[in-house]
């Protein structure tokens, strides 16, 4: 009984919503343009599927959330790991990163257009400064919280520096780097649909919304908001569960 | 990390800002950009100066902030009902979890151009934007914490003849506030980027978004960048003096955390 329903209950949730929406947008009253049946908005994603905007507005996108993020993370975890072990660069840096941590990326984009000029290199830049904090502090706390015994129990072993590094602070630091790079990952895909919207890039999926708010396009936009929650989904589940299996389980820090 | 005030520290923190202000000089001085797009840090201040003294900085980070509460309360009062329901009943997790699994991993801006064509540029739109960036962290957090709420407590508070309403208030609420003050943190963290996007995208009429946006229609670099000075110095403050005492006060003094750590030590 309980497994029938935990099935059926899902179901039957968005079945009563996507019927709820398809009374709205039948009998509501509104513009058809502006709230479109679920028919059309299918039918709108089915034409974008098969005329390959879709597919290179996606791929337009996930390329520039690729090297937005490889920035933040090479950035992240480099600056985070200086700040843990040595205090001086923490004390340096703190102040800094605390004052600039809590500006949303966004609030620079028109500064970044100024500087930078439309398109894919301040796309690409904003993301990965935004998205950088995150992995940051998480590094830095991640390596701030491997315990000191077993530092001490290494040092007394013998192990010169670069093997602790390596054996000791890298390992006890990664779980907490994972979930930065993770909420790094999250922020940046957020980050981008947005800049994207205000950068006027070539192609994308901020640019596909933008792009059709302009002809009252609501079934392409909602059919597009839909791509974007299923990337959202596939990078959290995909991408980060393999990479957390090959490292931080085999490694015995955090059970599977 | 270190315990207490160092002088060390601050000097070095103040040698940190100090160099960056320094690089930031010789670089706007240089003469590679104009100054009207690198402002040296003297036209700066003096741009923050004046949105001090005529009122535009209070006015506009009043309208911006009035925006996030009347975003996050409303969150809120839709959360903590919503997260209690689906901890406590399996049914309503059932039903709404998977909703909140597919509406989760949608960027709240993304909705933005949507919500302007239903319901108009302004500040609804932008509300709205508020709304969906902040209620998932805190729906998830109550979610979690009510769930997290040792369940020998229940029944022992349950034994002693507690109803529900003191069960929840004497023993649910207390236990899971960590997690929901976790949680308030994140939302308001995301509901302040969802708010200066929609003002930037949506275009109401006051807000720190928006002074940003109408800086960039005159090229003023200097505007925008004392405008970004102004958000960093409300996030400072909201993590100082609002986030921080909250967390002492109330999870502190009910002994939550050091509770719990010391059962996981």
């Amino acid at each position: 009984m309980k497994r029938v329903l935990s099935i059926c209950l899902p179901l039957a949730t968005f079945a009563v919503i996507a019927a709820a929406w398809q009374l709205l947008a039948t009998y509501g009253g509104f513009p058809p343009k502006l709230v479109p049946g679920l028919g059309k908005i299918a039918e709108a994603f089915l034409r974008l599927a098969s005329d390959g905007t879709l597919l290179a507005a996606a791929f337009a996108t996930l390329y520039r959330l690729g090297a937005g993020f490889l920035i933040a993370a090479v950035v992240g975890v480099s600056v985070g790991i200086a700040m843990g072990r040595r205090q001086w660069v923490e004390d340096t840096l703190l102040p800094i990163v605390s004052f600039l941590y809590p500006i949303p990326g966004l609030a620079y984009a028109p500064l970044f257009v100024l500087w930078f000029g439309l398109g894919d290199i301040p796309t690409i830049l904003l993301t990965g400064v935004a998205s950088s904090f995150t992995v940051i502090i998480n590094t830095w706390k991640g390596v701030k919280a491997v315990k000191p015994v077993w530092l001490r129990s290494a040092e007394v072993m013998g192990a010169r520096d670069r093997d602790i590094f390596r054996r000791v602070v890298l390992p006890g630091a990664l779980p907490y780097i994972m979930i930065g790079l993770r909420l790094g990952l999250a922020q940046a895909w957020r980050i981008l649909i947005a800049v994207e919207m205000l950068m006027s890039v070539k192609r994308g999926l901020g640019w596909l919304i933008f792009g059709a708010q302009t002809f009252l396009n609501t079934d392409v936009m909602l059919a597009t908001i839909a791509v974007i929650g299923a990337i959202g989904i596939l990078l959290e589940w995909q991408v980060f569960g393999r990479i957390e299996r090959w490292t931080v389980v085999r490694w015995g820090m955090v059970a599977a | 990390m270190r315990k207490g005030f160092s002088w060390v520290a601050f000097a070095r923190g103040a040698a940190g800002v100090a160099a960056l202000l320094a690089v930031w000089e010789v670089f706007a001085r240089s003469g590679m950009y104009s100054t009207a797009m690198t402002p040296p840090i003297e036209s700066v201040g003096r741009v923050i100066w004046s949105m001090l003294a005529d009122g535009t900085f209070v006015k506009n980070a009043l309208a911006t902030l009035a925006r996030v509460f009347i975003g996050l309360g409303i969150s809120f009062a839709i959360a903590v009902p919503l997260g209690v329901l689906m901890a406590r009943h399996w049914v309503a997790e059932r039903i709404f979890l998977p909703v909140l699994s597919v509406l989760l991993p949608i960027p709240s801006l993304a909705w933005v151009p949507l919500f302007i064509l239903w319901f108009g540029i302004g500040n609804l739109a932008t509300i709205l934007v508020v709304i969906y960036a902040s209620i998932f962290p805190l729906v998830y957090s109550v979610w979690t914490g009510v769930r997290a709420v040792n369940p020998i407590w229940l029944r022992a508070a349950t034994v002693m003849g507690a109803d529900e309403t003191t069960l929840f208030r004497k023993v649910i609420w207390p236990g899971a506030l960590p997690y929901i003050i976790t949680g308030l943190r994140l939302s308001f963290g995301r509901a302040f980027i969802g708010v200066i996007g929609g003002e930037l995208l949506a275009s109401p009429k006051l807000g720190l978004g928006e002074i940003i946006f109408n800086a960039a229609e005159f090229l003023d670099a200097g505007t925008m960048l004392a405008t970004l000075v102004g958000i960093g110095v409300i996030g400072v403050i909201f993590e100082r003096f609002v986030f921080q005492p909250l967390e002492r006060v109330t999870v502190g003094r009910w002994g939550m955390v050091t509770g719990t750590q010391s059962l996981k030590n």
